[in-house]
């Protein structure tokens, strides 16, 4: 990089050998400032809720044709009693970008309203948007409970 | 067209790049004090840089902020890190500014056509003991909670306007939430943009007009701003940086308890070693000096001789003409003595 300095043939001259050591002290305090800031941007792990099985609703709060957004192990699930009276529960997390659904009565299924995805009363998917099916979860009514569990 | 001037013909970068190249640095015995502005950027710079990283996790509420801090400290790879830096540089950087603010005094580096470059730096000498005082509520420890009630207290004494000063500090009547809520965005988002302008201004204005000469001291030569004056001052910053580090590991920071508004006040509180010397001389003053009382006059002397400091270019009539008065050299060592006196008693004052 200086045109004044000769180096001799196979050896590294003093000025290289200085820009050398500047570079890579460069590169190491860089370095040295760069490992704890990214290792402090990752979000420390939070304990995850893995309730196997929670109390969603009284059964007499959850007539024919009504559905229910509860929260099952920290996410939303919805628990919902279809028009014949059965008791059925699913992820409330739509599978096409992640909003909650909800129950529509008056069209009696599942329906998102960010994309206007429709699932039926199985999570199946009966139109719009979504990749997949809703997971369901049990849901089971133990004397006044609805409780619902995973699989 | 090469990248070089491809570039010169959209940013026109080499007006900037022949001003550096021809600016130069006297040498005199006193150019190290040269070094203390730059000292400070360089604090001022690690501040916003961790600033930014405790934003990513602290809370801003009475039930949360403790607790986030505390996560900070405990579950956040490097988290105690850097928060300890974070107090640690902002410690040196008030340090940074009262020595830049000596050497600028002394070196009368306020005079013709300086001005405005002074009255940019006493804005920044303000605002950074109000990042000290804003930022020291955040944990909101007990510590904290009383030293912001007690400082917002002696605000309230400003004469006239004090009673107004303290409720719009407050946001309210007492040290609440609202305080903390205050406090936070006083401390994040509106000093920063006011330093923002006031540095730039100060920067551009010591680019413009160059290295002040004390006066009557005989310069020894020169030295060319870039790259000679400015490697060096790289070189600072560098051993700086390392010293803060080691600093921040050794020498941690404690949280202390959570505020309770309805628990007593701990016995020891003292407020931040930089407004130690206005405190320990507050409470030295008499209850009472004839009809008024001790606190209202104390700090009304502070106010004026903060104003006197400020307005010095205007006053110092001789260091345009390149004189020394006495009075100013005398009032500024006075100064100087005072601040390391009450500083030294407020030190060793028992609790």
């Amino acid at each position: 990089m200086n045109a004044g300095v000769v180096e001799p043939p196979g050896k590294m001259g003093r000025r290289r050998f200085l820009d050398y050591l500047f570079g890579t002290s460069l590169a190491a305090l860089a370095g040295a400032v760069l490992y704890p800031i990214l290792h402090y941007l990752v979000p420390p792990k939070v304990k995850e809720v893995t309730a196997s099985s929670v109390v969603a609703a009284k059964a007499a709060d959850l007539p024919p044709n009504t559905g229910k957004i509860v929260a099952f192990g920290g996410k939303p699930a919805i628990v919902l009693r279809t028009p014949e009276g059965e008791v059925r529960a699913f992820t409330a997390i739509c599978t096409h970008l992640a909003c909650t659904v909800q129950y529509r009565p008056d069209l009696k299924h599942i329906w998102c309203a960010c994309h206007d995805g429709h699932y039926d009363l199985h999570g199946q998917v009966l139109a719009g948007p979504p990749p997949r099916p809703l997971d369901a979860f049990k849901a089971t009514v133990r004397g006044d409970d609805v409780i619902i569990s995973r699989g | 067209m090469s990248v070089r001037g491809w570039l010169e013909e959209r940013v026109r970068y080499q007006g900037v790049e022949t001003f550096l190249r021809h600016k130069e640095v006297p040498r005199h015995r006193f150019a190290a004090t040269y070094y203390t502005g730059g000292i400070t950027l360089f604090f001022f710079l690690v501040q916003v840089l961790t600033g930014l990283l405790l934003l990513m996790y602290y809370r801003p509420t009475a039930d949360a902020a403790f607790e986030s801090v505390r996560l900070i400290m405990a579950k956040v790879r490097f988290g105690w890190l850097v928060r300890a830096v974070h107090i640690w540089s902002a410690n040196l950087m008030v340090l940074g500014v009262f020595l830049h603010l000596g050497a600028t005094y002394f070196g009368k580096a306020y005079r013709r056509p300086r001005e405005i470059t002074w009255l940019t730096g006493g804005g920044l000498l303000v605002i950074t003991l109000a990042f000290g005082f804003t930022g020291y509520l955040l944990p909101w420890n007990t510590l904290a909670y009383f030293a912001t009630q007690v400082g917002t207290e002696i605000a309230g004494d400003v004469p006239l306007i004090g009673r107004g000063l303290l409720v719009l500090l407050r946001g309210g009547e007492n040290v609440t939430e609202a305080t903390l809520s205050r406090f936070f965005g006083i401390h994040v988002a509106i000093l920063p943009a006011v330093t923002t302008l006031l540095l730039g201004l100060h920067l551009l204005l010591v680019q413009v007009h160059g290295m002040s000469r004390p006066v009557a001291v005989p310069e020894t030569g020169s030295e060319p701003f870039y790259p000679h004056f400015i490697m060096r001052d790289v070189l600072v910053w560098v051993v700086l940086l390392g010293g803060v580090a080691v600093l921040a590991t050794l020498v941690p920071w404690e949280l202390g308890e959570k505020a309770d508004p309805l628990a007593p006040a701990p016995p020891g509180l003292k407020p931040e070693w930089y407004f130690l010397f206005m405190y320990q001389a507050l409470r030295m003053l008499p209850a009472r000096v004839l009809w008024v009382e001790g606190e209202m006059i104390g700090v009304l002397a502070f106010v004026l001789a903060g104003t006197l400091l400020i307005l010095v270019p205007f006053l110092d009539v001789w260091a345009k003409r390149e004189r020394r008065h006495h009075l100013f050299t005398v009032a500024g060592v006075v100064a100087v003595l005072f601040v390391i006196a009450m500083t030294v008693l407020g030190l060793r004052m028992e609790f």
